[in-house]
């Protein structure tokens, strides 16, 4: 999700060391009656901007842009509403970021794309030198902060870049550490397309509070703007037979921060649904209460832009060899509406049988609209979405190339 | 000397062959970044290997070693391997 914030709505750093738990979902009202949504469409083969008329009714497509260009992120920064990042490699070329300042209209080169620092002379061998396969994912930092970003590749890596994505300088904290490299093991331990580093959040009150997520490697927090971290993984499963103290097995698929509550984040993961309330270091498994015949395996996570205890995921079957489609060819998002107490299905409008997609970790968002709009791309390239919180889906694109991501700005 | 580009660049170059000039094969990909800035890295990763689906042929023959000395004669063919389908 991504909206236009003003510096004006932030409120002042409070969290870093003691977070305030102080629910505010019911006092932040909708502002975006009159905003227009644009979703941004990621795929394995370009980009596309779907423009909406102020009831999200008809949507004007933009696009192809960078047509064959496997795209994993494309993200409006919320805080000009006018620039976007591109996170673009092809089957052949290196990584490389674009980014436009008019909204797609005109696109340019990042100077210095994220790329691993050059191993020091006499570096430890058990740490080979690593090269940047393409970066996964795109974060715009505080609000307080205009032109800073960051971003998350594979192999796993950490990168900032503190004008407008221009030029992205590594983590070295991260990417160069042994204890961390360790926990992101190597290549073989990886998803299919690559480990990521992904779930990168700043949180609204203080650029200095950091999180982010390893498929594998588990969630880490940093209070001191990235100088250091530590991880917050306790409460979270690992597979049967493995040892949950070990970071390295921890595989969060999704980690969101609820904006209406900062303290209360929701966790997609390997293994089940988590919420976690700051300043408790606990994640709970909330994906229990799902319906045994479904199971609480998935991706995508999303969250309500005012109601902290709203939640939505999109369920595949993560069971056997992890055919990762929809469980019995029936698609269907879940909401809770208290925190993961229970569950309910919402499947009115899609396929009812024999659909065998699924939804990608950055492929599910929400719109800030009331009700929310709700969007999905399929990895068989449809774009769904509904304009009733998930009561009613309907599809809006079809034909597309396997969908990798997919954001919702709101402009004027 | 003559470089021949293969079309996932011609968004860098517009053109499928360009002059460029250098002693060695890193001194020519330093040229044709500084004509065509960003090229390079989509060719050449940070820890400074060519990157997997590029090749490099210099007068017809295969060369994988970025320090291989070039003359102005050469002819570089800079190639977009043959993988998958």
């Amino acid at each position: 999700m991504a909206r236009i914030i003003k510096k004006a709505a932030t409120r002042k750093k409070s969290l870093p060391k003691k977070p305030v738990r102080k629910k505010q979902s019911t006092t932040v009202r909708a502002k975006s009656a009159t905003r227009r949504v644009i979703v941004l469409v990621a795929t394995r083969k370009g980009a596309w901007l779907l423009h909406g008329d102020a009831a999200r009714k008809t949507w004007r497509v933009d696009g192809p842009h960078f047509l064959g260009h496997i795209i994993n992120h494309l993200v409006l920064d919320p805080r000009d509403g006018r620039t976007l990042l591109a996170a673009a490699k092809t089957g052949h070329l290196g990584p490389t970021i674009f980014r436009s300042a008019d909204r797609g209209r005109t696109w340019k080169e990042a100077t210095k794309p994220p790329a691993f620092e050059k191993p020091a002379d006499g570096a430890d061998a058990k740490m080979p030198a690593r090269a940047v396969d393409h970066t996964f994912w795109l974060t715009p930092c505080h609000a307080n902060e205009p032109n800073v970003w960051y971003a998350g590749t594979s192999p796993q890596g950490l990168f900032r870049s503190e004008d407008g994505g221009d030029t992205w300088q590594p983590f070295s904290c991260i990417n160069d550490d042994p204890q961390y490299r360790a926990w992101m093991g190597s290549v073989q331990d990886s998803t299919p397309d690559g480990p990521k580093l992904h779930s990168i959040i700043v949180d609204p009150r203080d650029p200095a509070h950091l999180y982010f997520a390893m498929s594998g490697g588990g969630v880490h927090e940093s209070v001191d703007g990235g100088r250091s971290f530590t991880t917050l993984i306790a409460g979270m499963e690992v597979v049967g037979g493995f040892d949950a103290a070990n970071v390295a097995f921890h595989d969060p698929h999704c980690v969101r921060l609820c904006p209406s509550n900062p303290d209360r984040l929701y966790q997609q993961n390997h293994c089940g649904i988590y919420r976690i309330d700051r300043p408790s270091n606990q994640w709970v498994r909330i994906g229990k209460n799902m319906p045994k015949r479904v199971g609480d395996i998935g991706f995508p996570m999303v969250v309500h832009p005012r109601d902290a205890d709203t939640a939505w995921v999109f369920p595949m079957d993560g069971q056997t060899v992890w055919p990762r489609t929809s469980p019995d060819g029936k698609p269907a998002a879940y909401v809770t509406r208290n925190g993961g107490k229970r569950w309910q299905r919402l499947d009115v409008g899609l396929p009812d049988s024999q659909a065998w997609w699924t939804v990608k970790r950055q492929a599910m968002t929400a719109d800030a609209h009331d009700p929310v709009g709700l969007y999905f791309g399929t990895t068989s390239g449809e774009l769904w979405m509904s304009r009733d919180e998930g009561k009613r889906w309907t599809c809006i694109a079809r034909n597309l190339p396997e969908i990798y991501a997919v954001e919702s700005a709101e402009v004027r | 000397m003559k470089v021949l580009i293969p079309s996932p660049l011609l968004s860098y170059t517009g053109k499928s062959e360009v002059d460029a000039s250098g002693a060695t094969l890193t001194e020519l990909l330093a040229d044709l970044d500084h004509q065509y800035p960003g090229l390079r890295f989509r060719v050449i990763n940070e820890q400074d290997q060519i990157r997997p689906h590029m090749r490099f042929f210099i007068n017809g023959e295969q060369v994988f070693d970025l320090a291989h000395p070039l003359r102005t004669t050469d002819a570089v063919y800079l190639v977009q391997a043959l993988s998958g389908g």
